[in-house]
């Protein structure tokens, strides 16, 4: 089996090795390298964002270099905000969350973790990634066509996304490219998705059972199933958008439209049933987004407290129980959205259900620290850090949950706060314990541990200075999307604006260090031994990094648990999956 | 750094725990305004509820990680790690009862509140007022002496006119008497109709005073109703994003007592 799946020798020219690879890893790092390219870009949005939201009328220079038409003398116009935030949402969601923790991390541990030699389907998997690339030239070109980048939200609500050019600027090929990278995007992860189950089903090592595979492997295993489902979905819905756009149908737009004085020529279209394809898709991204965090987080956390989570079993039973509610729930996008009112209860009792996995796997984490001497590094700190962050975002869920209370909330900053925090942040410190953790193993070297945990402090103080404030600000009824806060109402809360872009400014250059470290390590850091943290599953028993095969033509044999930390066993308080020695139950 | 871990946390929880509890800085309210519509009060009662129920949640998690961590970081070389209390068994039984039951009592009563406002049809006496939303502003219609209001006919809209619903007062007996304002102006204490519709793309309408919501979507006409019961001019606001202009597309609401609204309706018909 393993020998038919890996029948390609290893490349030798440098385009077959490092940029047309097939090898899971080469692919697993070439997606790390683009959501960190995204994530940058993203951030860089954010903050331009953050500068005009707390002075609207700031001169920020260079900027009309960058689009003499969005930012006249240097001022950013309201429809070059609301493009910037766009473009923000969208990189983030789709280049950053669900390409790293995801596609990244889970195209480099996924088969190295079940003892594979390599994907399923490699060739598959190197055209996904390439799929991918080409997603997001396309999404970045509308940076610069004519008319403007799009500006109707990574949501696109229709019509506003759906009519063309009378919509304003940014509706015209902007928008177009935008929903052409997006469709491009869904078949890149139709293909991915499909490679990791064939690759968790089928190429399991000997020993392997399901049960013996670690966290990371089952959450990322879920999210496939999850993504499969989810793109499929989102992928017509694209196309759907791009026909109205470009082919003069109307699934998306009703009849006896008036836009910009124009009477319109579609007829027949719901606006309505672009948000239920678009989130019967964007409620399940969410848990593309955190579900590989849950696992990379439930997998490293092990290594430092020196201790088996509790109830393991229970663990993977709530994510996949996450995974089966999150298609039931959609409708809870929509509760004033003008869909029938008596749904908008059903959507609310099984999105409130989800909390319930939700906070037993939160206990479970809180319940392991317990009673543990922890090993305080970098990635053990992001992920205690994860544990508190995915509770403050999750604990707003409560409040969005219910259609009566959203009815007040809805569309504010509070909506912001809420998933900012719980797939956001709490996704990104599941990556970067997953960077500080397994970056000794991807190159050989070990980061800089003191860097390390200065670019700790100020994220994990820095998030709560940005996003905690964002709670304060939507109970005030401060809505979101605004370029400025020009009303009587809102313009009193501008000083809390300006605080969280301060706070946005700081945590945002405290990235750098990371960045800096990320590099610098790479080529400078301290070699790394095959096993740094003592860790027992497959990874650590294979060299730093690893070879072309994984394991350099061995076929491992996994003996044990994945997380047999806290015991007697021959090389310490740890027995690796791979050990035959038999180890007594504590 | 375990140390350091537990203290920083349990700083940002009190921190943060402690802006909920006093709201009030300096002139920058951080919280709901008053109330001014029949129904409020019971989603500010729902919302504090689940401000409780969850606010002790919060804290309670948050500490307990802190003080775990902090523990952690004293531990001598070779400690043999504890098992929490009972293991993994009590944590999940707590957790499917304690949230289980919360989310019951909230899903229950939540309901009632939102159907009363959402699933209830509106009491007869009720102010009929229909509303044209479009990039960027809100128009109002008032049925006139007649009591009907008029047609809409998509083609007739024309904003250079002041036509902003496509009315047909030459043909339509019943449009020539309909008001059409800027403003929503209604009276104090009598239930309101309003049928909300769009002549572009999404928008939303907004009173946090009033603690409704409803997007306004093109192709649906969407009833909404609900009756002040304070006199002033609040805001109304645009949330769904509709283009460059969604920042400022407000109107303003203004509730009058009944003899005030009654001698407005007369002049604006009288002016139209």
């Amino acid at each position: 089996m393993s020998e038919a799946a890996h029948q390609h020798a290893e490349p030798t020219g440098f385009i077959r090795k490092y940029i047309f690879s097939v090898d899971h890893k080469v692919i697993g790092l070439q997606y790390i390298g683009l959501g960190i390219v995204a994530v940058v870009l993203g951030m860089i949005l954010s903050w331009l964002m953050r500068l005009h939201l707390g002075w609207s009328t700031l001169a920020i220079p260079g900027l009309e270099k960058l689009s003499p038409a969005g930012a006249p003398g240097n001022v950013m116009t309201p429809e070059y905000y609301l493009s910037l935030m766009t473009m923000h949402g969208t990189l983030m969601v789709f280049f950053v969350l669900t390409n790293v923790p995801f596609a990244g991390f889970g195209n480099y541990f996924l088969p190295i973790q079940v003892g594979a030699p390599d994907m399923a389907f490699p060739r598959m998997n190197m055209m996904s990634f390439w799929v991918t690339f080409t997603a997001f030239l396309v999404l970045i070109a509308a940076f610069f066509v004519p008319g403007g980048p799009p500006l109707s939200g990574w949501t696109a609500y229709a019509p506003l996304s759906a009519v063309g050019q009378d919509a304003g600027p940014g509706e015209g090929w902007g928008q177009t490219l935008w929903a052409l990278s997006i469709a491009i995007f869904c078949v890149a992860q139709l293909l991915g998705a499909l490679n990791f189950i064939a690759t968790t089903l089928d190429l399991r090592t000997k020993g392997m059972s399901l049960a013996r595979m670690p966290f990371s492997t089952w959450a990322w295993f879920i999210t496939s199933v999850i993504g499969l489902l989810a793109f499929a979905v989102l992928l017509p819905a694209c196309v759907l958008l791009i026909l109205d756009r470009t082919a003069g149908t109307s699934f998306f737009i009703p009849g006896g439209l008036v836009i910009s004085d124009r009477l319109q020529a579609h007829t027949g279209g719901s606006p309505l049933l672009w948000q239920h394809l678009f989130w019967f898709f964007g409620h399940p991204e969410v848990y593309i987004a955190i579900l590989p965090a849950i696992g990379i987080v439930s997998h490293i956390l092990p290594a430092f407290l020196r201790r088996p989570l509790l109830g393991p079993r229970v663990l993977i039973s709530c994510l996949a129980a996450i995974g089966f509610l999150s298609y039931m729930v959609w409708g809870h996008h929509m509760f004033v959205s003008g869909m029938n009112p008596f749904s908008a209860i059903l959507f609310s009792v099984p999105t409130l259900v989800i909390t319930i996995p939700a906070t037993i796997a939160t206990l479970l984490w809180i319940g392991s620290v317990y009673g543990a001497r922890i090993r305080f590094t970098c990635a053990s700190l992001f992920c205690l850090g994860f544990i508190s962050v995915f509770i403050s975002g999750g604990i707003s869920g409560f409040f969005l949950a219910q259609p009566s209370i959203d009815t007040y909330l809805h569309a504010t900053y509070f909506v912001v706060a809420h998933f900012h925090f719980v797939m956001g942040v709490a996704a990104i410190f599941g990556m970067f314990a997953g960077i500080y953790f397994w970056l000794p193993k991807m190159v050989g070297r070990m980061m800089n541990e003191t860097l390390g945990k200065i670019h700790f402090w100020f994220t994990f103080v820095g998030v709560y200075c940005i996003f905690m404030p964002m709670h304060y600000l939507g109970l005030a009824g401060n809505v979101r999307r605004y370029a400025a806060f020009t009303d009587d109402y809102l313009a009193p809360l501008i000083p809390v604006h300006q605080f969280i872009t301060i706070a946005a400014l700081i945590t945002g250059a405290a990235q750098f260090i990371f960045l800096f470290n990320l590099v610098w390590s790479r080529f400078r850091g301290p070699k790394a031994t095959e096993n740094p943290w003592q860790a027992t599953s497959l990874e650590w028993s294979t060299t730093s990094p690893p070879p072309f095969d994984n394991f350099g033509g061995r076929q491992l044999v996994v003996h044990q648990e994945p997380y047999l930390y806290g015991v007697e066993g021959s090389a310490g308080d740890y027995v690796m999956q791979t050990s035959p020695e038999t180890v007594e139950a504590r | 750094m375990g140390k350091a871990f537990g203290v920083v946390l349990i700083i940002i929880t009190l921190v943060s725990t402690a802006v909920f509890i006093f709201h009030d800085f300096h002139g920058i309210s951080l919280w709901l305004p008053v109330d001014a519509s029949a129904h409020g009060h019971r989603v500010d009662h729902q919302l504090m509820e689940t401000m409780y129920g969850s606010g002790l949640l919060f804290v309670l998690s948050q500490i307990m990680l802190g003080l775990f961590v902090w523990q952690a970081s004293d531990r001598p070389e070779g400690w043999k790690y504890k098992i929490f209390p009972g293991g993994a068994k009590p944590m999940v039984i707590s957790a499917i009862l304690l949230v289980g039951i919360e989310i019951l009592t909230l899903s229950f009563v939540g309901s009632k509140v939102w159907a009363d406002i959402y699933l209830t049809p509106a009491a007869p006496e009720a102010l009929p007022i229909d509303v044209q939303a479009g990039q960027f502003a809100f128009y109002f219609r008032y049925a006139g002496a007649d009591g009907k209001f008029g047609a809409l006919h998509a083609e007739k809209i024309d904003e250079g006119s002041g036509n902003f619903f496509g009315l047909d007062p030459r043909n339509d007996v019943a449009a020539r008497d309909d008001v059409v304002v800027a403003s929503l102006v209604i009276p104090v204490n009598r239930p309101i109709l309003l049928t909300l519709h769009s002549k572009d793309v999404i928008h939303s309408f907004y009173v946090r005073e009033l603690r409704i919501h409803q997007d306004i979507v093109p192709g649906l006409m969407i009833p909404l109703h609900f009756t002040a019961t304070q006199t002033g001019r609040f805001e109304i606001v645009c949330t769904q994003l509709c283009g460059l202009g969604h920042y400022q597309m407000k109107a303003y609401l203004e509730v009058k007592t009944q003899e005030e609204f009654d001698k407005w309706l007369k002049d604006q018909e009288a002016a139209q």
